[in-house]
């Protein structure tokens, strides 16, 4: 789509040359984020320097009312930084600078285009850490974790994006800049820093970010356990955390997602276990001595068929890396995968495995599982190949009945991931059309003409008054035609 | 039900609503003047597994009953919330998002709070959030419910992560000035050491270590001091049962970066939260008071005793503006608990 003369013109003399991407295959680069099968060249691709310039541009799309969608590294999958045709794609690539390091205060001021690893490389001589580490933390930006709310393999410990974020600086669509929590725990009126985190880009532009920082615990192991049974691999899990243990991480994979990766990455991972835990200890050596007895008696009691202890960093890594590169370990098992994000009450790990075989054998689709089983979020990934048949709509439904299993146990419909474009529709299924008006409500108390990444994160209510009954009902996507995947 | 048709009627007749749980924290903020809304009566645990480190409650079940039935699981709320009183109620707690001696190892009430029902200012009973730990389904409304003093929603149940209680617990005492007091847990702070819990008063530095038997020895070979007699210190820092708090003056809490140097406005000083939270008895002028907090990084609250004024720091303009909005999203006709928080909220 063109923009508009005058909009075009402005936005060229805010920017200056190079920053503004307008030629067709240069637009391409951006056009999707990492849910590539959605796709759509955007508009125009912004790549400003300053706050400044971020001010002047929400300004004058405000003026103009061209839709905004922020983008990091992209490397989301749920498609947040989806561009939008008629949109300005504001990449925040460069922003890139980390501005302070206060290990007094145990926290860091960055700008929202570092990326999340950077910032623990860069407070590693204090001995501090960023604690959430999401998977794809040598590529993901800070900003893209906060807008998402992001996770990782240590969530269980030391939390989300939101219990480690003391404040942002954060631009509405007016322009108009905006100091949210403090240098301090916290700060005057509504915890609107709560807000922010997981808010998709649908309420403000985020453009400086202080992270809190944890000393570097001195010691962490990770013991890998062999079940020839997932059942009891998730009562383990159970029986662990109900011990008053919290590991810094508690991972599992099935007997598939163990094949691949250790194909891939030969970690020395049981290729006939039907699954693994890897539970990671962490703290002083005392600590992590006194639980990692604990936890191999309580593995023992679920029988564990076999148990492996790091006993240095070298394999700490090399235990992890087979978790670490399960998504593209997986990927080389079939053409495509379709990776799902639900969260469950941990114990209704057993019996939730066992419907998504049940699903994956309906479907006649093989499911791989890899969890984040201490905090039971489930990331089951749906092998298929597009280019054979129904396959896709197979895999869209079976994922979508994934989610479903995932909030008729008291779960959600995404842990880690974000809604996005992605899982717009699945938001029917576990909101209320009150409680949908109600975030509608907040985002127009934010963005009252709907200018920021509209049409993300939460739908409108005649999207799901057309495909709700569908789902409640027999389960079918009334719109094959439509793209969703 | 009573309760929502109570604030469905008052959505009819715009009739301002005071909410009050076990009314323990009534002195914190401004008189709301309003039909009355109690809670007292939704009261019971709806769900609570150990196992899952998660408990949902009504909002009116008494704090004093949850740590109770936490405590016979070896579990505990992770952010030590005070009570004020027995009738303190849980949802009174997460309304006022007020947190212990912990807060800056195990985070606030908010970090918490995983889930919560609320009833909003039209009277429509919403949920959001759940029961597990990781959710990013929708904006994050429940925990925007925390510290709103109930002007944003009536909390009907909350959904709250629970937390093993540590094997040991020992507090080190060491004599030093508010300076050396602020500097010491500073570097402590940045090395891992299992401290939860950091207060001085009075030339004595109190230091919580909470963990397993061996390492809390290790870090006590490491810090030194001596081994603290005052076992009930911080139950009475909690609670303000401290000989400090026992006056008349006003009480100021002082949020602040927790490396800031101690203040030097007249008055007595309570250094808590290992510098972050710090109390001032104080009859300086409000505005000083403000200033002060504010050159620090920091922002503060007349918590106690108030002589007129804000009590809580006054927002920016454009911050105001989309408090209001964000207000007038979830209550159109300003009937729960308005004025409660600012007068113009």
């Amino acid at each position: 789509m063109t923009a508009d003369p005058r909009f075009l013109s402005s936005l060229r003399t805010i920017l200056g040359g190079g920053s503004l991407i307008e030629e067709q295959e240069e637009l391409t680069a951006y056009e999707c984020d990492g849910l590539s099968a959605h796709r759509t060249i955007p508009m125009l691709v912004a790549l400003p320097g300053n706050v400044e310039q971020v001010q002047q541009i929400l300004k004058l799309c405000y003026q103009h009312r061209v839709p905004v969608v922020a983008r990091g590294a992209g490397t989301g999958l749920s498609g947040g930084a989806q561009p939008l045709e008629n949109g300005l794609l504001l990449s925040l690539a460069r922003f890139n600078r980390i501005l302070d390091i206060d290990a007094d205060n145990r926290c860091a001021t960055v700008q929202p285009g570092v990326r999340n690893l950077a910032i623990s490389e860069a407070v590693k001589p204090y001995g501090l850490y960023y604690a959430p580490d999401p998977s794809s933390q040598i590529a993901c930006t800070i900003g893209g974790n906060v807008a998402e709310n992001s996770g990782g393999v240590h969530c269980l410990k030391y939390g989300l994006t939101v219990h480690n974020v003391r404040k942002l600086r954060v631009i509405c669509i007016d322009g108009e800049i905006l100091t949210i929590g403090s240098d301090a725990l916290d700060a005057p009126g509504y915890d609107l820093l709560a807000l922010m985190n997981g808010s998709e880009g649908l309420l403000g532009i985020i453009v400086e970010v202080t992270v809190n920082l944890l000393p570097i615990p001195p010691t962490a192991r990770v013991m890998l356990a062999a079940f020839d049974d997932a059942e009891n691999a998730g009562k383990a899990v159970s029986g662990i955390i109900s011990s008053g243990i919290i590991p810094a991480g508690l991972e599992m994979m099935d007997n598939l997602a163990i094949r691949a990766a250790e194909d891939f990455v030969h970690a020395g991972y049981p290729k006939d276990a039907a699954a693994i835990l890897l539970c990671e200890l962490d703290g002083t050596d005392e600590e992590v001595r006194h639980d990692i007895e604990k936890v191999e008696q309580i593995l023992q009691l679920h029988h564990c068929t076999a148990t492996r202890l790091s006993s240095n960093e070298e394999q700490r890594m090399q235990l992890w890396a087979g978790r670490k590169s399960a998504f593209p370990a997986v990927g080389r098992l079939a053409p495509d995968y379709y990776c799902m994000d639900g969260t469950i009450p941990r114990h209704r790990l057993p019996e939730v495995l066992r419907r998504i075989n049940e699903l994956s054998q309906q479907h006649e689709l093989a499911i791989a599982n890899v969890f984040h089983a201490g905090d039971g979020n489930l990331h089951p990934l749906i092998l298929y190949d597009a280019n054979i048949g129904d396959q896709l709509h197979r895999a869209e439904r079976l994922g979508s009945k994934i989610l479903q299993l995932c909030v008729e146990v008291g779960g959600t419909i995404t842990g880690e991931h974000g809604v996005g474009s992605e899982k717009i529709d699945e938001m029917c299924i576990q909101f209320k059309p009150l409680e949908l008006q109600q975030f509608h409500a907040i985002k127009a108390a934010f963005d009252q003409h709907g200018l920021l990444n509209p049409g993300k994160a939460v739908p409108e209510l005649h999207r799901c008054a057309e495909l709700g009954a569908m789902h409640v009902h027999n389960g079918e996507l009334p719109f094959p035609e439509l793209e969703r995947f | 039900m009573a309760l929502q048709q109570q604030i469905a009627e008052a959505f009819a007749n715009s009739t301002p609503l005071s909410i009050c749980g076990g009314a323990s924290k009534q002195f914190l903020g401004n008189q709301v003047a309003g039909e009355p809304l109690s809670t007292a009566e939704h009261r019971g645990v709806i769900n609570y597994q150990p196992d899952e480190l998660v408990m949902t409650v009504r909002s009116g079940t008494p704090l004093q009953e949850i740590k109770e039935i936490l405590q016979a699981q070896h579990q505990r709320l992770a952010f030590e919330p005070p009570s004020f009183g027995d009738a303190a109620t849980i949802g009174g707690t997460f309304a006022c998002g007020l947190s212990g001696p912990s807060r800056p190892w195990t985070g606030s009430a908010r970090d918490s709070l995983l889930g919560c029902t609320i009833i909003n200012g039209r009277g429509e009973q919403l949920h959001f959030g759940g029961e597990v730990i990781k959710n990013v389904a929708g904006y994050d409304a429940s925990r925007l419910m925390v510290g709103a003093f109930g002007t944003l929603g009536l909390i009907m149940d909350v959904s709250f992560r629970v937390l093993p209680v540590p094997a040991t617990e020992i507090t080190l005492s060491f004599s030093m000035d508010a300076a050396q007091a602020v500097a010491s847990v500073v570097s402590w702070s940045q090395k891992p050491l299992p401290i939860t819990a950091a207060a001085w008063l009075d030339g004595e530095l109190l230091i919580r270590l909470s963990g397993a038997q061996a390492a809390i020895r290790s870090a006590q070979l490491q810090l030194g001091g001596d081994i603290s007699k005052q076992t009930e210190f911080w139950l009475q820092l909690r609670e303000q049962q401290l000989g400090f708090f026992q006056t008349g003056k006003p009480l100021w809490r002082l949020s602040l970066p927790m490396a800031a140097a101690p203040l030097d406005t007249p008055g007595e000083q309570l250094i808590e939260w290992g510098g972050a939270q710090r109390w001032l008895l104080s009859g300086e002028k409000p505005q000083t008071i403000r200033q002060t907090a504010l050159a620090a990084g920091g922002h503060a609250t007349c918590f106690r005793n108030a002589q007129g004024g804000d009590i809580f720091t006054p927002l920016s303009k454009p911050m105001l503006a989309l408090q209001q909005r964000l207000k007038k999203a979830f209550d159109p006709k300003g009937i729960l608990n308005p004025g409660r928080i600012y007068t113009d909220l």
